[in-house]
């Protein structure tokens, strides 16, 4: 183990990827000259040995994706990133409808194994236009698997597994996740999609988060301990394909559930995972599920209104003594 | 100069073509087949043209009317028309319909429901021709009105800034759905090969209702895609017609149907072919006869097909969906 931040962790894992398998390239706008939204790409083609394995796009979001997709069916495995989540909607039409459809629209004659790296959430100040998290628009994709990893090891770990995985998997990465250090393993390592972890063991609350979300619960489980409450921490890892074992063995041990996201509480994955619990496993919950998550309301710049849109440690503790109330 | 052999190749597949959407749109009206199909008669000699210059390796995207953009290219009769028919045995064993007919084996990547939505593809399979290193290149096959779709700028740009061999080739039949360019609501150029001008792209308009036009034009930039050299990408604007609705059952209120299909009737590809043939000398008229009635045979054959043919079963409802 090495303690790295997840902006090392991650570029680690394109540079041993695209050293593995020749048919994996990055594309991006700013890919060379800022080295990515995030610097995350700095040098990268150098250490391959390939420089034009990473290729600077034109501002064309729609045929940065689109292209990716052609790639993709004619054998490629292509890592786009977004720069930022919003610019997601540029290009809906080629994730919806080209990527998630092809081939299962052509009878499995051609694959589109592609990452979409997507950088999201609230940094600071951004603004509207630079923050959403948009996971639950994908997850309602047949086709797609969304990928939302917690930690540099996560992230690395997740990152190699979307590579070799032959489905589209759009990848959210929550910005301060990139500064984070944590723990890597030097040895060679994937995490597999679809199978969520138990963060924190405990008995009397589960906290079901996913991304970003996850530092957090661990941070409100550990003030929580000190007043007598376990809680246990699931990370989601994928929301689509979402690992519901895990998720209702938790909910049955403890019943009583908080969810949390940073993406707006309406219509957000939380839903989905509040009503299978509801449907699932009923009659194992003491109290109605809590859910929480940001305001029904673009993200503002004003930093004390961007405050009130941030799903904190201490949003996490007010939810759990409502369920244990 | 074209050989006999070569002349009746392309003269079957133009039939294939036309005699295929016939029935498609017989069955069609017949209510023997549902949902969408846009039958591509009349524009025959795009696809048979610019195909006849490509290799099997080569990639095509197509549009809604695709059908014969995948006959060109090499596809198999049976399992196209058993796709029509949602069969198991289809090409895409029933799931994609005409809208969405695809034939990877002969580099055909599929017709797309959404217009315009090619460009990008068609880009990204020259990109990944080119670092295979297979010498493939690229063809995208859309309308007139999907050149006011921003994918369109979005993939010229890219291709030629980047020296992909992407050849773009609009199939102009002067009216998007059921709104003609007379209108004066779609764009501002009547010349959309100008459009090409923009991207530093060479580029050619070309009678589409005359094969050996379109075929001439595109050798040309066939030859300079696959050299290689410098921006490589090609623009060929093949003016034609569209002798029926946007999709079978279109009543066409928005014009006189009787008077498109009547200069279409004056102008098939399918007549001009036969007369430039009789015309040099290369081709007698029972040549055609010939090849009309083995066409007719081979469609009846894909008819039977996927008549006889099983639906997918149930169990096939989450496959090739992820892995």
């Amino acid at each position: 183990m090495s303690i790295k931040t997840y902006k090392e962790a991650t570029w680690e894992a394109m540079k041993e990827e695209m050293l593995r398998d020749p048919s994996v390239y990055a594309m991006a706008e700013d890919i060379i000259g800022n080295g990515g939204s995030m610097g995350h790409y700095i040098g990268l083609g150098q250490a391959v040995g390939d420089e034009n394995r990473v290729l600077d796009a034109p501002i064309s979001e729609t045929a940065i994706v689109a292209s990716a997709v052609g790639a993709a069916l004619a054998g490629m495995r292509p890592v786009i990133d977004m720069r930022f989540s919003n610019c997601l909607p540029v290009c809906m039409d080629e994730l919806t409808n080209q990527a998630a459809k092809s081939r299962y629209m052509f009878g499995g004659q051609g694959k589109v194994h592609m990452v979409v790296r997507c950088p999201d959430g609230i940094m600071k100040m951004q603004g509207a236009h630079h923050t959403d998290c948009l996971e639950a628009w994908f997850a309602h994709v047949p086709g797609l698997q969304v990928v939302i990893p917690s930690s540099p090891a996560e992230g690395k770990g997740l990152l190699k597994s979307a590579i070799r995985n032959d489905n589209p998997v759009i990848f959210f990465e929550h910005k301060t996740l990139f500064k984070m250090e944590g723990e890597v393993p030097e040895e060679e390592y994937t995490i597999p999609i679809g199978k969520a972890r138990v963060a924190r063991d405990g008995k009397d609350v589960s906290i079901i988060v996913y991304g970003v979300m996850v530092s957090r619960a661990l941070e409100a489980a550990k003030v929580l301990e000190q007043e007598g409450v376990s809680a246990e921490v699931i990370d989601l890892r994928t929301v689509s394909p979402w690992d519901k074992e895990t998720v209702l063995a938790s909910v049955r041990k403890t019943g009583r559930v908080v969810v949390a996201h940073e993406a707006v509480r309406q219509c957000g994955f939380g839903a989905e995972l509040s009503a299978t619990i509801g449907e699932e496993a009923f009659a194992s919950l003491k109290t109605p599920v809590v859910r929480i998550g940001a305001p029904f309301v673009p993200i503002p710049m004003s930093p004390h209104l961007e405050d009130m849109c941030r799903t904190l440690p201490k949003d996490i503790i007010s939810a759990v003594k409502r369920v244990l109330s | 100069m074209f050989t006999k052999e070569e002349l009746l190749s392309y003269y079957t597949t133009m039939v294939q073509i036309r005699q295929f959407d016939l029935e498609a749109k017989r069955a069609r009206e017949a209510g023997e087949i549902l949902g969408n199909v846009h039958v591509y008669v009349g524009e025959e000699a795009i696809a048979t043209g610019v195909c006849a210059c490509l290799n099997t390796t080569d990639y095509i995207e197509s549009t809604h009317r695709g059908h014969g953009h995948t006959i060109a290219k090499g596809a198999q009769l049976k399992p196209m028309m058993a796709e029509l028919y949602g069969k198991a045995t289809g090409s895409c064993h029933g799931k994609g319909g005409s809208q969405h007919i695809a034939d990877f084996k002969v580099g055909m990547l599929g017709a797309n429901g959404i217009v315009g939505g090619g460009f990008g593809l068609a880009v990204g399979a020259a990109l990944a021709a080119r670092y295979q290193k297979t010498g493939a290149i690229s063809v995208v096959f859309f309308g007139d009105g999907a050149s006011n779709r921003g994918t369109f700028h979005e993939a010229a740009n890219m291709a030629a800034a980047w020296r992909l061999p992407v050849i773009f080739v609009c199939e102009n039949n002067g009216i998007a759905c059921s709104t003609p360019h007379s209108t004066g609501g779609q764009q501002a150029v009547v010349d959309l090969s100008k459009r090409a001008l923009g991207y530093g792209m060479e580029s050619y308009v070309v009678d589409g209702n005359d094969f050996f036009s379109v075929y001439g034009a595109m050798k040309r930039l066939v030859k300079r895609a696959r050299g290689g050299e410098g921006n490589c990408c090609g623009f060929l604007e093949c003016q034609t017609h569209r002798p029926f609705g946007h999709i079978v059952g279109d009543v066409q209120r928005y014009r006189d149907p009787t008077q498109a299909k009547a200069q279409w009737e004056a102008d098939d590809c399918i007549k001009n072919f036969e007369r430039r043939c009789i015309t040099a000398g290369w081709l007698e008229p029972q040549d055609f006869e010939a090849v009309q009635r083995a066409v007719s045979e081979t469609i009846e054959q894909a008819r039977q097909f996927a008549i006889d043919s099983p639906y997918p079963d149930k169990s096939q409802l989450f496959t090739d969906l992820y892995d």
